[in-house]
């Protein structure tokens, strides 16, 4: 299922005096199977922009096409876009309410007309999704569980919804490495397993650099770098100027790069760097440099 | 004065204590916070870090063991409302603790509360907005402001009140790398500059290398405990305990291991920089 995004501009409260400029002239494309990840500091526009796609936000100006439909003319039905593009909300286990986890994960599809098996059914395949035991944890309250299974059961709600596309708004936040490393192996999971196709929208550079197949970084309401995680952290002055870190071991690379050493400096990742570094300390050794 | 604000004695606590729930959160602290320290206490989720800091101003208070505040002991209820002037607490989620419509009005609440009079909090909400860079919003509505600004205000709020020590609970858990940045920051500029102990909860290692000691929970006990240098050179101790260690000091970790005469305890890109450099 894929997303793109014609000419889109938001204004918020317009035509007041807090209007506020959103979105400038947006113009991007998420293909079917894509996994995206969508970069920019605080008030950069990037929840803004997702809750376009949804139809959660309506565009000042522009349009929003779901595979090829276009969702922002009147009279959309919007219920089938929300069914087929799952949203989750950052901090999601804000929203759970049910007194037990069945319950919370069962709402969704329950709306939609399900019931007796077909609705077990469901909320057991949701709950598999994100490495939960059914039988284990359906009558357990929510609230009496961790905080990274509490947003696992959150997301299992929207996966109970059978979403073609799942947008994650910052789903790390808040967590520590382990509960981050667990939501986002499931992340990955959801991608390569159920071939959903993935936007997950952060400031984490780590997160991304290790999931991401293609980043768009926003700006200001605008898009301002659009490509793979390589490209996108060759401009390190860039992302720094706009307050996004590149990883660590990228600055290093680029330091060593500025002094005069041959190495590549678009390692982002932990073991790219040591081969890298583990290469120019033997040709030292051997006298080389 | 004695050299000790906190002191958790043997501090152990239990959640729902007599149901069947009952369970252990911490046992057997010892653990002694200095005047003009900054500790940064280190461990994931349910590794009793949050547990341990409630206990720091009364919040929680001991199953067994004692915790004393400039000598005062938290059971005794005569005692609660000093200990609570004297050691502020700033939490996770910033919307959680702002209460009025203004600034301002958010950080003279607590000197209000304290009973201060008006001609002093006036002087007290601008130096305490001026600390932490936020007087040109003293009349912004706080919910305008962004996560980092929001807390920089829970702060202002805390210093209106004048504590000694100031114990965050995973302060920039929720704000992004410009308002964590922000937030340590002030921490920082709080405990260098106004003398403030700081007791600072939290799992992002890289807030804890200018720490003059980091304190690593785990299953409600302290399990490594020194300074940042120290602590973080025990890289495989770290991951078992599901805490991250900073990209170059787990490379740094890796290059010694391959005997490449690079130390352990890196802490920063250009210690790095300088030891590969160095090396022949």
């Amino acid at each position: 299922m894929s997303i793109r995004v014609e000419n889109v501009s938001y204004v918020y409260y317009a035509q007041t005096p807090m209007e506020k400029h959103a979105l400038y002239n947006i113009n991007m494309t998420v293909e079917d199977g894509e996994f995206v990840g969508l970069i920019g500091h605080t008030g950069s526009g990037k929840s803004t922009l997702i809750q376009h796609f949804n139809g959660l936000l309506k565009p000042t100006s522009g349009k929003i096409f779901i595979d090829d439909e276009d969702i922002t003319k009147r009279k959309m039905d919007l219920r089938s876009i929300r069914t087929k593009v799952g949203m989750v909300f950052q901090y999601p286990e804000h929203q759970l309410f049910g007194e037990t986890v069945y319950e919370d994960v069962a709402f969704g599809p329950s709306n939609l007309g399900l019931s007796g098996d077909a609705l077990e059914q469901r909320v057991s395949e949701a709950l598999a999704m994100v490495d939960l035991e059914y039988d284990q944890c359906k009558m357990r309250s929510p609230f009496a569980l961790s905080g990274g299974q509490k947003r696992r059961v959150a997301i299992a709600g929207v996966l109970a919804m059978k979403p073609k596309v799942l947008i994650l708004d910052e789903p790390t936040a808040g967590l520590d490495p382990k509960g981050r490393d667990e939501i986002l192996d499931q992340v990955e999971r959801l991608h390569q397993e159920w071939k959903l196709t993935v936007i997950l929208v952060t400031h984490s550079m780590e997160d991304v650099a290790r999931l991401a197949t293609r980043l768009i970084v926003m700006n200001h309401g605008a898009i301002a770098i659009e490509g793979t995680c390589k490209e996108v952290f060759r401009q390190a002055e860039y992302l720094e100027g706009v307050g996004l870190g590149i990883p660590q071991v990228t600055s290093l690379l680029r330091e060593l790069n500025k002094r005069g050493f041959d190495v590549v400096t678009d390692s982002y990742t932990l073991d790219d760097a040591e081969k890298e570094i583990v290469k120019l300390l033997e040709l030292k050794e051997h006298g080389n440099v | 004065m004695p050299d000790n604000l906190i002191r958790f004695e043997d501090l152990s606590h239990s959640y729902m204590q007599g149901s069947e729930q009952e369970w252990l959160a911490l046992s057997g602290i010892n653990l002694d916070i200095k005047r003009g320290e900054f500790v940064v206490v280190l461990g994931h989720n349910g590794s009793g870090k949050s547990t341990l800091a409630k206990h720091a101003n009364a919040l929680l208070l001991p199953t067994r063991g004692k915790v004393t505040v400039a000598g005062l002991d938290t059971k005794d209820e005569a005692n609660v409302r000093s200990i609570r002037q004297q050691v502020g607490m700033v939490f996770q989620n910033p919307d959680n603790q702002l209460v009025a419509t203004t600034v301002e009005e958010d950080v003279a609440f607590g000197p209000e509360n304290l009973g201060v009079p008006s001609s002093e909090i006036h002087a007290r909400v601008d130096a305490a907005l001026e600390l932490v860079g936020m007087q040109a919003y003293r009349l912004f509505s706080p919910h305008h402001l962004s996560g980092g600004q929001k807390q920089r205000v829970a702060i202002a709020g805390m210093i209106a009140m004048r504590p000694n020590c100031i114990v965050f609970d995973e302060p920039t858990a929720m704000l992004d790398p410009v308002g964590r940045k922000e937030v340590m920051n002030t921490i920082l500029d709080l405990n260098k500059n106004e003398g403030i102990t700081i007791m600072h909860i939290t799992h992002f290692m890289d807030e804890s290398i200018l720490a003059d000691r980091v304190v690593v929970m785990q299953d409600g006990q302290i399990a490594l405990e020194g300074k940042p240098r120290e602590v973080f050179s025990q890289v495989d101790t770290l991951h078992r305990l599901h805490l991250d260690v900073p990209q170059v000091t787990a490379l740094a970790d890796r290059l010694h291991e391959l005997g490449f005469g690079i130390p352990r305890d890196i802490l920063s890109i250009d210690e790095l920089v300088s030891y590969i450099c160095r090396s022949e």
